[in-house]
């Protein structure tokens, strides 16, 4: 199936039902070999004790929750540049996945930042970009749901999406660029990774299952929102039609196979 | 040029003159954002007593005094120079020789440092503790390097 068959919306939802299945037994699978291998494999670190094992959680949502901004960014392309059909159905749809991973970082950053650092809370420059991210989530969540017609709503929040991704190099490089209580990258560095690998590994099978859970809800999401409009399209034909039949007195319905066509064009 | 390369120039160039303007406006702030200042810092930028200020680097090995009341004395230093400071209060579980801290609290006319809160920093290492202890005894071992805070 070639990538261009994927902006009917009809092929996409028949290529999620078939692959569903696929990702929620990956996702599962390596989360809890990630899980186990967190707790009861990876070792204690030197300084930080057992404390360490929140970076399993930390970390993969960190990284899930920049990676969704930036998806974001390629489909507000999408939208804007080659109003690509599925591109603003897909833009949606993560707002509140990419939300609730930031979320998870900030809450369990937070959590350990009190026994490591000594504070819940440091208004340093990486701890307070992430939340400007969480907050720009928010404020795109918002966005859509004040402007209800999709394609507009989806040029607003195409271009609010680009210009939020100038916080995206902000955040990652926030740790180099100015004195902070967070700690410099220790995995995508320049000299590899700071980590060792009893620790390194158990993280990267995480990362790997917190972005397969991701897509798996990221797909959901984004057929729920191609039946949503489809949805929103039937009551609209419907509501004209009432109208129509009130007016001419005329009670014949629509052949299916017109309404048919017609929910089609409406979900594009 | 087409619709669609237009579109794309237009993103181009509205991107970069954001990127710009941001660029420059995290220049212009870098003082404010910058969490906390070294000691070598404090001579550069005149920073007087009674001032509230963060202030950061490592605490210098065998500086750290523990006398009968709360009260803990403690050095920090940087590549430069050496503050002493004071403290009163509990220290987080990280605090010890050559670790990375950041203290808030207001410089003295003697040139110390009284502290309100000590935090404490940790680098970007990870590693099980028979490895950092192998790696001691081999004496390939130097925590410092994460901890030195950045010239501003």
């Amino acid at each position: 199936m070639a990538l261009i068959d994927l902006a009917n919306p009809t092929r996409f939802i028949a290529l999620v039902e078939r692959v569903l299945p696929v990702l929620v037994a990956l996702s599962i699978g390596f989360i809890a070999l990630g899980l186990y291998q967190a707790f009861f494999v990876a070792p204690e670190d030197y300084q930080q004790g057992d404390t360490v094992r929140i970076m399993f959680i930390h970390v993969p949502a960190a990284w899930l929750s920049l990676f969704c901004w930036s998806m974001m960014s390629v489909s507000a392309l999408g939208t804007l540049v080659w109003r690509h059909p599925l591109s603003d159905v897909a833009a949606k749809a993560a707002v509140p996945i990419g939300a609730a991973f930031t979320f998870v970082c900030l809450v369990t950053g937070s959590l350990w930042g009190k026994p490591m650092w000594g504070t819940w809370w440091m208004w340093d420059a990486r701890l307070t970009s992430v939340l400007v991210l969480f907050i720009m989530y928010l404020g795109l969540a918002a966005l859509w749901s004040t402007i209800e017609d999709p394609i507009r709503a989806g040029k607003a929040a195409a271009i609010l999406t680009l210009v939020g991704f100038v916080n995206i190099p902000i955040i990652k490089f926030s740790v180099d660029w100015w004195n902070t209580l967070h700690q410099p990258a220790s995995v995508f560095r320049a000299g590899g990774p700071t980590i060792h690998s009893s620790i390194l590994w158990p993280l990267l099978i995480m990362a790997i299952g917190f972005t397969f859970l991701f897509t798996t809800l990221h797909l959901l999401a984004m057929r729920n929102e191609i039946l949503r409009r489809r949805l929103r399209t039937l009551r609209m034909m419907e509501a004209a039609r009432s109208d129509s039949s009130v007016a001419t007195t005329t009670t014949a319905a629509p052949s299916t196979a017109k309404l048919g066509a017609a929910i089609e064009a409406g979900a594009e | 040029m087409t619709r669609k390369q237009r579109r794309l120039t237009l993103i181009g160039v509205a991107g970069t003159v954001l990127l710009a303007a941001v660029g420059l406006v995290l220049f212009a702030l870098s003082g404010k954002i910058t969490l906390f200042v070294t000691p070598a810092d404090i001579a550069a930028k005149n920073i007087g007593p009674g001032q509230q200020i963060r202030l950061g680097g490592l605490v210098k090995v065998g500086s750290v005094v523990k006398s009968d009341g709360a009260a803990v004395r403690f050095e920090i230093e940087d590549t430069v120079k050496t503050i002493k400071v004071t403290y009163a209060g509990v220290l987080p579980d990280l605090f010890r020789e050559g670790q990375g801290v950041v203290t808030e609290g207001k410089l003295t006319a003697d040139g110390g440092f009284v502290a309100d809160t000590v935090l404490a920093k940790h680098d970007e290492t990870y590693m099980p503790k028979e490895v950092a202890d192998s790696l001691k005894a081999q004496g390939h071992w130097n925590p410092a390097d994460a901890n030195k805070p950045k010239p501003q």
